[in-house]
C-alpha cells in the first residue's frame, strides 16, 4: 500500500493549502461550423459544442468526487469567432449563441471570441473586433482574446491602437459594474493555441477536433513546504519547489486523461501555471514574500519570481505526458491577496509588474487603472508589454480595467475568482503620437542577442 | 476500482469496527488496513476494493461521511489513482 505520510501529505495540500485543479477546459475545433448563413452558423456551432461539452461539468464533478479532489472550473474553448463568422459575419449571434452554450452546460466560462491579427486585418477581423465591447457586455461568461504580436512576425501597430480603443469602449459599455467586461479581454503577443485559462483560451487553428486541456493550481501547496525552508540556500529551495510541482502537476494529469477517456476526447497537455486566487493562502506573491522578500514588488522581486518561474516549470515537465499551455506562474493582481496588499501599500507599481513578466506567466493581468486613462496610454502599456512577449520569444498578455468614474485611491471588486483591486496609477506622459503612427513593429533579429 | 479510506480524529473504542461493519454490509472487501495514534489523534488509512461492491461509489461516501459526524471523526474516500499519480513516478 501507498506509505502513510504520502497519503496523509495528499490530504493535507487538498484540505488545507488549496490544492486543486483550477480547470478543466475542453477545446474544440469549430472549422466545420462555418457557414454563410447567420442563421445556420450558430445553428451549427449550438449543436457541436452541445454534443461534446453536454457531459463536461457532470464528468468534472464526477471525477471530482471520487478523488476527492476539487476541480474548481469547467470550461470550453473554441476556434476563434473571427474565423467561424467571416463568412456570415453574424459575430454577436455567434456571441449569444457561446452565452447559450454556457448557460445550458452549466460551464463556467467559454472562450475563444477571438481574433488573431498579429501580421494584419482582414476586413472581417476588422468587423469582429469592432463587436467586441458589445458582445462582452451583453454576455456573462464569454470570454474574448486577441492577438496582436508574434516574435515571427513582429507587432501590430494598427491592431494595438485599434484594442486602446476597444478596451475603452467594453468598460464603458460595462461601467455599472466596474468596467467587468474588461476582466473577459486579454490583448496577446506570441498566443498559444492550448491554453486552458481564461481569459485568454481559444483553440488554435493547428489543434485537433476536441481535446481536454487541464490547468491546475497549488501555491499554497509551494507556500506551506517554503514555511518550513527557514535559512535553507535558494538552491534547495528551487529544488523543493520542482518536486511540489511535480505532485501538483500529476494530479492534473490524472485528472486531464480520466476526463478525456469520460467524454471521447483526446488528452492535450497540463498548463504548469502556479494560478493564484483571491483566497488567503493561495498566493503567488506569498511565495516571493516567503522566498525572501518583506513585500513582493520591492527589489529582489524579478529575480525570485524567475527561479520560482523556473523551478515550477522543471518539476512540471517531467509529471505530465505533454505540457502547454501558458505554464508559469500568475500574477493577476485582483486575484492574488499578497499582489493586492502590495498593490494597496505603493511598494508594487506598474513599471515593477512589467518588468516581473519578462520571467514569469503572462503579463500585465487584472490590473484596475483610472478610467480617465486615455486609449492611447493603454495601447502604449500594450505595445511595451508586446515589446517584452515578441524579443524575448514568450506569451505576454495585457488585461487591463480602466473603471469609469474611478481613479487612483479607489477600489474595484469583482467578485469570484477574478477578486478586487485598487485603482493603479499610470504614467501621465503621452504616447499618442507614436500609437497614432500606425503600422507594424518588424520582428526582431534571433542572432547578435544582448 | 480500489479506494482509499482515511479516519481522522480523536481515538476512541470501536472506530474501525463500525467502519467495517459498513465495509461488509455493502460486500466491499478490505484490503489493507494500518492506523497509528499521534497523541490521541487517531488514523487510519484502509485500502477498500469496490469491484463487487452493492453501493453506488457517491452513496458510500456519504454514508461514510454521515458515519463520521455521528462518531466524531473526518473519514474520506478517494480514489487509490491520485496517491499513486502523485506519489509514485
Amino acid at each position: 500500500m501507498i506509505n502513510t505520510g504520502d497519503i496523509l501529505e495528499t490530504i493535507k495540500m487538498i484540505e488545507s493549502q488549496n490544492l486543486d485543479v483550477r480547470t478543466i477546459t475542453l477545446s474544440l475545433s469549430l472549422f466545420d461550423c462555418i457557414d454563410s448563413s447567420p442563421n445556420e452558423v450558430t445553428k451549427k456551432v449550438y449543436s457541436k459544442i452541445m454534443r461534446f461539452a453536454e457531459n463536461l461539468v457532470p464528468v468534472g464533478n464526477r471525477l471530482s468526487d471520487e478523488l476527492g479532489i476539487p476541480i474548481v472550473n469547467k470550461r470550453i474553448s473554441v476556434t476563434p469567432i473571427s474565423l467561424i463568422g467571416a463568412a456570415s459575419g453574424n459575430f454577436l449571434g455567434l456571441a449569444e449563441t457561446l452565452q447559450n452554450v454556457a448557460n445550458k452546460t452549466g460551464v463556467d466560462f467559454i472562450g475563444g471570441y477571438s481574433a488573431l491579427v498579429h501580421k494584419g486585418m482582414t476586413k472581417a477581423d476588422e468587423r469582429f473586433i469592432e463587436t467586441i465591447p458589445e458582445a462582452l457586455s451583453s454576455t456573462n461568461n464569454v470570454c474574448s482574446s486577441v492577438n496582436v504580436a508574434s516574435t515571427k512576425s513582429g507587432i501590430n501597430m494598427d491592431a494595438v491602437a485599434k484594442m486602446g480603443d476597444i478596451i475603452k469602449k467594453t468598460a464603458e459599455l460595462t461601467s455599472t459594474r466596474d468596467a467587468i467586461g474588461c476582466a473577459k479581454l486579454v490583448v496577446f503577443a506570441n498566443a498559444v493555441e492550448d491554453n486552458p485559462f481564461m481569459a485568454g483560451a481559444f483553440t488554435g487553428p493547428g489543434e485537433g477536433e476536441a481535446t481536454i486541456n487541464v490547468g491546475v493550481s497549488g501555491p499554497g501547496v509551494v507556500a506551506a513546504v517554503l514555511k518550513k525552508m527557514k535559512g535553507a540556500s535558494v538552491t534547495e529551495i528551487a529544488e523543493e519547489i520542482k518536486r511540489t510541482a511535480f505532485k501538483i502537476t500529476r494530479a492534473g494529469q490524472l485528472v486531464g486523461t480520466k476526463a478525456a477517456e469520460l467524454l471521447n476526447a483526446e488528452f492535450g497537455i497540463v498548463d504548469l501555471s502556479l494560478a493564484p486566487t483571491p483566497a488567503v493562502g493561495d498566493s503567488v506573491a506569498e511565495i516571493l514574500e516567503l522566498i525572501g522578500l518583506s513585500e513582493v514588488g520591492g527589489h529582489g522581486t524579478t529575480a525570485a519570481l524567475a527561479l520560482l518561474n523556473d523551478a515550477v516549470k522543471k518539476g512540471g515537465v517531467m509529471a505530465s505526458s505533454m505540457v502547454g499551455g501558458l505554464s508559469g506562474a500568475f500574477i493577476p493582481v485582483s486575484e492574488d491577496s499578497g499582489m493586492i496588499s502590495a498593490a494597496k501599500s505603493g511598494t508594487l507599481s506598474l513599471a515593477k509588474l512589467e518588468a516581473m513578466t519578462a520571467v514569469c506567466s503572462v503579463g500585465l493581468d487584472m490590473i484596475a487603472i483610472p478610467g480617465k486613462t486615455p486609449a492611447e496610454t493603454i495601447s502604449a502599456i500594450i505595445a511595451d508589454e508586446c515589446a517584452i512577449g515578441v524579443v524575448n520569444n514568450k506569451t505576454t498578455a495585457v488585461r487591463l480595467i480602466p473603471v469609469p468614474g474611478k481613479d487612483v485611491g479607489d477600489e474595484v471588486s469583482f467578485g469570484g475568482l477574478l477578486g478586487s483591486a485598487p485603482i493603479m496609477p499610470v504614467s501621465e506622459a503621452n504616447a499618442s503620437m507614436f500609437i497614432k503612427r500606425g503600422g507594424i513593429i518588424p520582428a526582431p533579429l534571433h542572432s547578435l542577442k544582448n | 476500482m480500489k479506494a482509499i479510506v482515511t479516519v481522522l480524529g480523536k481515538d476512541k473504542v470501536g472506530i474501525i469496527a463500525d467502519i467495517a461493519i459498513i465495509m461488509k454490509n455493502f460486500g466491499i472487501n478490505i484490503c489493507d488496513i494500518s492506523q497509528t495514534l499521534m497523541q490521541e489523534y487517531f488514523t487510519m488509512i484502509m485500502m477498500v476494493d469496490l469491484k463487487e461492491a452493492s453501493i453506488d461509489y457517491s452513496e458510500l461516501k456519504e454514508k461514510l461521511g454521515e458515519e463520521g459526524k455521528k462518531i466524531g471523526v473526518e473519514i474520506r474516500i478517494q480514489h487509490q489513482d491520485l496517491f499513486d499519480a502523485m506519489h509514485r513516478i
